[in-house]
């Protein structure tokens, strides 16, 4: 008779990693499995931002804890994420981006959000890098970033040390339900395991599948591009009303350039393309907010996935008619809230009660598990 | 205001020129673009624009004939410009001295040449220590000696070159290192022979450097670069065949430059960033991209050719290029299969009669694994981001299994040159413990293929015309 574990974690980004990692903690014998090393997708070629300003309103109370979770890494998780917590600026550069900005910071603020509304005067104290053209500014004392590429040996270390059975480079081709739990299939043979969290990313949708669920997931591929280390040129993290500048400058000098810009790819593929007419537009906007950045060269861009579903919202919780399956994932912002969201699914899955509700799936699929669109 | 043509060729050394030479005259409209002020290519250098030319050697003669050629072709050539981004279709922007160019054509052709290889030593980073291929470029572009009290170190036909090169402009080499022993040289002579006038031309750089008496140091490598600021001494090391130092007692000299190569890389990042099928070749170089005989990839429509498809030197490379010409042009529907096979046989013929040389001299130049394993734990690798030897080492032990996880780990080729320094001595050092440099893969191709300036990238712009994307939900 094989091993059999209390939880199989299958996909090793923030989310899949710390489910693992809060379950092991719990007490449970848990096994990580990550088709590539963890956290070698979104959760280690993202922009790291940790910000409010973008983050969905609904989010917004766990964005919150999440954060303070990455304030703290060092302490919870034992290892560094390189976290500067600092300022974080929405710019408004014309009138309609002041109206945008106005609405959409008001509502973040009724959801928790400090953020506040200040004239580009103030901003401009806050931020000396920042274009004098700027109009208004949301500003938010909770931001920050994470240097999202030492995300997976952070992780890693910290799994290890937790008792995780750690199985990176193991591609799981099915998942079975057995009598008491799941048989995992993968090419050095199955894994069991009585519980089961789903925590793919862009993949929980050919996931589900092996469950034979159909929950749409949208795969967004964002660009990003990087500077090479220059003198410091801001201090805070820079966005814009509308959500699709985000803009900080590293410890050691490079200028992280993103915001969502969409690039060429699939989930089959992975970010394939770089479009330059969009590399250049987000440069644009990037000099635009912080001028002194034209001095910089470009010196890599790279493109990483988004899982989004169809409302936008998180999918994390039980898989409805599927004892003791979980997916967790497609968290809008989700490195952010990644952490916190997490921690809530392994605490319902220990039994505990979870400081915050879940986000149940059940609302994304049509009766009998065909989906809604 | 994007321009489209039949062909696009990036890359004006023998490989790339010629290619865009035969395409055109084939009856298609090429664009060639090159980083260069003028074609040539590394081998085929021009003097920079104002200086005066040196005497005439074998290959200015053929840099001179190569250009008079092009001025006189209908190809479209696009010099002094950087090619920073290339998608699928084909679609080429370059920044020159309007911005950014953009350019289409449906078949692009490959021939970005190589990198240097410099197995790190330490001191390998002082002012003052420089390539073999950067001194190439010193001498023949810019007419410059890399200083008063010159060795000249590493291994290739680069070493006997950069040496005579320098004695020809005056300059004083003080010591010349040679990790291949004489035996070595005499072990490559027959294949070397089968190419007489290069024969010829390695004597004549041999005949200088004896004439001027410069002690050669064979079996030796570099075991430091020393000197405060700047280098002013130069430690050298008795090595195997492999390169492998074991402990025994070093020679030192005095200098003031020290030019040090241990061969070339193919810089394969086009056909890397369409992720194309690569194999690890290591007399070739490194990794490159899978081809047919035309150069033609894995991914349609994309040929690869000359140094960056594998190193063989410039005379194949030439002929290389000629046959991804005729490839261009039969794919393109400008020649048929019946002339297309008439004209490229010849080409093939005489590149298979250059094989041997190529082969012996690629061999010379190969990495020798011994050499990098004997790398110190303190040496820096990645000179960018100053990554060791040893924290290489210590990602390993973390669970780094392949170089984009050890990109992560360390920031190891992540700095300005992306891995074009540190990539292949990264690779093989992280190889040598997983396995394999099969298993360590290399570093995924992402643009800018060579960094470029935000404000030229931007240029000009109203902020209103900014193409904003929609906001993301609330």
């Amino acid at each position: 008779m094989s091993h059999v574990h209390d939880l199989a974690v299958i996909g090793g980004g923030v989310h899949g990693a710390a489910a693992a990692l809060f379950a092991a903690r719990g007490g449970m014998d848990v096994t990580l499995l990550e088709r590539g090393p963890l956290c070698r997708e979104a959760s280690g070629v993202n922009a790291g931002t940790l910000t409010m300003q973008m983050t969905r309103v609904a989010l917004i109370p766990y964005a919150l804890k999440a954060h303070a979770m990455w304030a703290s890494a060092r302490d919870w998780l034992g290892h560094d994420v390189g976290v500067v917590v600092c300022d974080g600026l929405s710019l408004a550069f014309t009138q309609a981006e002041e109206e945008l900005l106005t609405f959409r910071a008001g509502k973040r603020r009724e959801a928790g959000a400090p953020i506040e509304i200040v004239t580009g005067a103030r901003a401009k104290e806050i931020e000396p890098g920042l274009s004098g053209e700027v109009r208004v500014a949301g500003h938010c004392v909770v931001d920050g970033f994470a240097n999202a590429y030492l995300t997976g040996l952070a992780y890693r270390r910290a799994l290890l040390e937790a008792g995780v059975a750690l199985r990176e480079e193991t591609p799981v081709s099915g998942v079975r339900r057995e009598t008491d739990g799941f048989a995992v299939e993968t090419a050095d043979g199955i894994v069991r395991a009585r519980r089961l969290v789903l925590a793919g990313g862009v993949w929980i949708e050919p996931m589900m599948a092996w469950l034979g669920i159909h929950l749409p997931i949208k795969t967004l591929i964002n660009q990003l591009s990087v500077s090479e280390r220059i003198a410091p040129v801001m201090r805070t993290v820079v966005g814009i009303a509308n959500g699709l500048l985000s803009l900080k400058q590293y410890p050691h000098g490079t200028v992280v350039i993103g915001g969502g810009w969409q690039a060429v790819g699939d989930r089959e593929r992975g970010g394939v393309e770089l479009l330059p007419e969009r590399l250049i537009g987000n440069a644009r906007l990037a000099c635009h907010a912080i001028p002194a950045l034209k001095r910089a060269r470009m010196a890599r861009a790279w493109a990483g996935l988004e899982a989004e579903t169809a409302d936008a919202l998180p999918a994390v919780g039980p898989v409805p008619g599927v004892p003791d399956a979980y997916v967790c994932g497609s968290v809008h912002s989700g490195y952010t809230s990644g952490p916190y969201i997490a921690r809530l699914l392994a605490d319902h899955i220990l039994g505990r009660a979870p400081e915050m509700p879940l986000f149940p799936i059940d609302r994304l699929l049509a009766p009998g598990g065909a989906a809604v669109n | 205001m994007t321009e489209a043509k039949d062909v696009i060729v990036i890359g004006a050394g023998p490989a790339g020129a010629n290619a865009a030479l035969e395409a055109a005259g084939a009856g298609l409209d090429v664009a060639l673009i090159d980083e260069q002020p003028a074609a040539g290519g590394q081998v085929w250098r021009a003097p920079w624009p104002g200086l005066e030319r040196p005497p005439a050697s074998n290959e200015a003669k053929a840099g001179d004939a190569l250009r008079a050629r092009l001025e006189a072709s209908r190809v479209d050539r696009r010099f002094g410009r950087r090619v920073w981004s290339v998608t699928s279709g084909f679609r080429v922007d370059a920044l020159g001295p309007d911005g950014n160019e953009p350019v289409t054509a449906p078949i692009l052709i490959a021939a970005t040449g190589a990198h240097e290889r410099v197995i790190p030593f330490p001191g390998w980073t002082l002012p003052g220590v420089i390539g073999l291929a950067a001194a190439t470029v010193l001498l023949k572009s810019h007419q410059v000696v890399p200083g008063a009290r010159v060795v000249v170190a590493g291994s290739g036909p680069l070493l006997a070159a950069v040496a005579a090169g320098i004695l020809k402009a005056g300059g004083h080499v003080v010591a010349i290192a040679d990790i291949a022993g004489p035996a070595d040289w005499l072990r490559a002579a027959p294949a070397m022979a089968s190419r007489p006038a290069l024969l010829a031309e390695g004597a004549g750089w041999t005949l200088k450097i004896l004439a001027k008496r410069v002690p050669i140091h064979f079996r030796h490598a570099v075991a430091a670069a020393e000197g405060e600021g700047r280098v002013t001494r130069v430690r050298l090391k008795p090595v195997d065949s492999e390169g492998w130092a074991g402990s025994r007692k070093a020679v030192e000299i005095e200098a003031d430059a020290l030019c040090v190569g241990n061969g070339l890389v193919p810089g394969a990042e086009l056909s890397k960033l369409f992720r194309a099928k690569h194999r690890y070749d290591r007399l070739r170089g490194g990794w490159i991209p899978e081809t047919d005989a035309f150069g033609r990839t894995s991914v349609p429509a994309l040929i690869a050719i000359g140094d960056g498809a594998g190193l063989s030197g410039a005379a194949p490379a030439e002929l290389s290029g000629r046959l991804a010409g005729l490839a261009a042009a039969h794919d393109a529907g400008a020649t048929d299969g019946a002339a297309f096979a008439r004209l490229a046989h010849p080409l093939l013929t005489e590149r298979a009669r250059l094989a041997a040389f190529a082969d012996a001299s690629a061999g010379m130049m190969a990495l020798r694994p011994a050499q990098v394993a004997g790398i110190a734990p303190e040496t820096i690798i990645c000179r960018c981001e100053d990554v060791t030897r040893a924290e290489i080492d210590a990602a390993f032990a973390a669970g780094a299994r392949h170089v984009n996880q050890l990109k992560h780990f360390t920031r190891c080729g992540m700095g300005p040159c992306q891995g074009r320094m540190c990539g292949d001595v990264a690779a093989e050092l992280l190889g040598q413990r997983v396995g394999s440099r099969e298993a360590v893969g290399y570093w995924t191709g992402r643009p800018p293929l060579r960094p470029v300036g935000l404000d030229q990238l931007i240029g000009d712009f109203d902020y209103a015309d900014i193409p904003i994307p929609k906001p993301a939900p609330l």
